[in-house]
């Protein structure tokens, strides 16, 4: 037998996963009874119906193609986009916001194919400067600006 | 009476410094709806701790203003970014950017500005007539009828999902799974939180639609924007043609209607209101297939009925003291800051405020449609900035939202999880929509089904057997068997295959 829809067929498995991860972790925390539900009933009744439709939607995609496909993986705009929000979540607590926003700007505007050099500098000091301005003395935000 | 009351609250609500603080209210909701990252209920929760030193009725009115100015600015951003403000306007992005990617940028900000003012005039004539009489019936729904109240929501999220059925379902328990990371309330067990603290208090609504809207998004436009040089798109003429106003008069009067109604059911609220309204239009219209591509009738529902809906949320609040939304929850902070109680009792020891918090909605409406008309040129003129130059902007206006909620660099980090997460999903050809509304209720439906499995002793019959959950339940069952219908089925796929 062939599988029509890969794409779907691995969603259905990794949705599996997750539903029976859910239901794994779920064990841990008291089901009770339907008159007095514990902490872990809710959940795993998700966790369960989660697989359930994980397995349907596998097994659909053995017979139906929707002709919807995976594509190629664009992964200059997901790691770069991906990695200038991570690296402002890492960066914020040690260097404060001034460059913190300086770095996630950097990375992420990076990650365009129509990337003009020099505007990446110009375009990241102009909106670090803005959101200091707008944020910590405008919006008056509790937050860390410099290193120090 | 209700006219002496309507006066009362004029004459409160129309003092200079009330005036004042209704137009900085309107004015700042604006302005952190049309700023993506920055919504309400960061903005009211920072300038909380500002209006200790005003008059309560001042406070209320001004922090009030934040939200339903709130609700116009955020469809704004919907339409030229792409970008809810929030979840009350996911649905406004499928047909208000789709009409801006068609150049119709103008006349979808126009229909929702008005749309929500009408919206805003009405909801604000409903209050003051029904305020006393609606909260008696709400007061009535026992656990088991809201239970099925979310029922009938989330099917009409599936409803309104393109695609497969399953995929939809599949999505919506998934965002119920994740609605209940954190900390249970009944038992205090901290559930799937991977022994991260950070996620004791359970995963903000902000970080999730933050991440799965905005920064997946922003992926998933980077890569499909190969072969064009540029953003510049030509937005055509503000005003909507008689065609426009034609199409969308009945849709603006169904949305405020049914806005007006789920805003004031607690767990409803305008998220609900929206996908209700946009569900509504696409089943009633005699062309679904133009939902999103640029529908009007997209935006002016929705738009009407999350306007509707945050002013009819007051409802509950006011009348019963019961917040139906995290908005609300903070204006029970306000008004306990200012000693309070939110409650029935309001309407008679406090005549003052409550019918001058009403008036003051009217007033900050009228505002908000006066300001924010000449300013769509402006709004518009910012789809002319080049698009490799908002997108850092846009991701950096989120990472310091998301951080500023609860002041946590590991929800920005969260927040690129589910970026990453929204990314997959499309190119999977899963709708995230569902997701988000799964995890707002998730926490709701769990509560509300263990109270009503509690106390009809472990008899899931219950749910039958009250008279508004059954109505409720065969609402939901006519939905969802209405799409399985031969006809309505094709009609899906066909807008699925596009």
């Amino acid at each position: 037998m062939s599988i029509r829809n890969t794409s779907d067929f691995v969603s259905g498995l990794a949705l599996v996963a997750v539903g029976g991860g859910a239901l794994f972790a779920a064990r841990d925390y008291a089901m009770g009874t339907a008159f007095r539900m514990g902490p872990g009933y809710f959940p795993a009744l998700l966790g369960g119906l989660l697989a359930l439709l994980g397995i349907a939607i596998s097994l659909r995609a053995l017979w139906i193609d929707e002709g919807n496909r995976m594509g190629g993986v664009a992964w200059r705009p997901l790691v770069l986009v991906l990695g200038g929000v991570l690296s402002f979540s890492v960066a914020l607590g040690v260097l404060g916001l001034a460059l913190a926003s300086l770095l996630a700007l950097t990375v992420s505007a990076l990650a365009t194919h129509d990337v003009r050099h020099w505007e990446v500098p110009v375009l990241s000091l102009g909106l670090s400067g803005f959101s200091l301005v707008v944020f910590v003395y405008g919006l008056g935000l509790p937050i860390k600006i410099w290193p120090v | 009476m209700m006219l002496n009351d309507l006066i009362l609250g004029f004459s409160v609500a129309a003092t200079p410094i009330n005036l004042f603080y209704c137009l900085m209210g309107s004015l700042f909701g604006t302005l952190v709806g049309v700023l993506p990252g920055v919504g309400p209920v960061v903005t009211i929760a920072v300038l909380l701790p500002a209006t200790f030193a005003l008059e309560p009725t001042s406070a209320l009115i001004m922090l009030a203003g934040i939200y339903y100015g709130a609700q116009y600015g955020g469809s704004t951003t919907s339409i030229l970014l792409n970008l809810p403000g929030e979840t009350s306007s996911v649905v406004t992005c499928l047909d208000g950017h789709a009409m801006a990617r068609q150049g119709r940028a103008g006349p979808a900000l126009a229909v929702s500005a008005l749309g929500s003012f009408f919206a805003g005039c009405a909801a604000t004539l409903l209050i003051a007539l029904f305020s006393p009489l609606l909260g008696a019936i709400a007061v009535r729904f026992g656990p088991a009828d809201y239970f099925s109240l979310m029922v009938v929501g989330l099917v009409g999220a599936v409803v309104l999902a393109q695609g497969s059925l399953l995929k939809a379902v599949s999505m919506i328990v998934l965002g119920l799974l994740l609605g209940l990371v954190g900390t249970d309330v009944n038992s205090a067990v901290s559930r799937f939180d991977f022994g991260l603290p950070e996620l004791a208090d359970g995963i903000n609504f902000v970080v999730l639609a933050m991440g799965l809207f905005g920064i997946g998004e922003i992926i998933v436009t980077l890569e499909r924007r190969k072969d064009e040089e540029g953003t510049v798109i030509p937005h055509g003429r503000v005003w909507p043609s008689r065609d426009d106003v034609r199409q969308s008069w009945k849709p603006v009067l169904r949305g405020t209607a049914l806005g007006s109604l789920l805003g004031l059911l607690p767990g409803g609220g305008t998220a609900l209101a929206s996908f209700a309204a946009y569900a509504l239009e696409k089943k009633l219209s005699r062309s679904p297939e133009r939902f999103g591509k640029g529908a009007i009738e997209g935006v002016a529902a929705p738009e009407s009925a999350n306007n509707a809906a945050a002013q009819t949320s007051f409802i509950p609040l006011l009348t019963l003291g019961l917040p139906s939304n995290a908005v609300m929850a903070l204006m029970v902070g306000a008004m306990m800051i200012h000693g309070i109680t939110p409650g029935p009792q309001i309407m008679t020891s406090r005549p003052d405020l409550f019918w001058g918090m009403i008036a003051s909605m009217w007033i900050g409406n009228l505002m908000l449609v006066l300001l924010n008309m000449p300013m769509i040129g402006l709004w518009v003129r910012l789809l002319r900035i080049p698009y490799r130059l908002l997108y850092p902007a846009i991701l950096l206006f989120a990472c310091i939202g998301i951080y500023s909620v609860s002041n946590s660099a590991f929800d920005v980090g969260l927040a690129a999880a589910f970026g990453l997460l929204g990314y997959v999903l499309v190119k999977a050809a899963f709708e995230p929509a569902p997701l988000l509304l799964g995890f707002i209720l998730g926490p709701l439906m769990e509560e509300n089904l263990r109270r009503a499995m509690t106390m009809s002793r472990g008899d899931a019959g219950v749910f039958l057997r009250e008279p508004v959950s059954l109505v409720l339940l065969l609402l939901a069952a006519a939905l969802l068997a209405l799409t399985l219908l031969p006809a309505v089925k094709r009609g899906r796929q066909e807008v699925f295959v596009e």
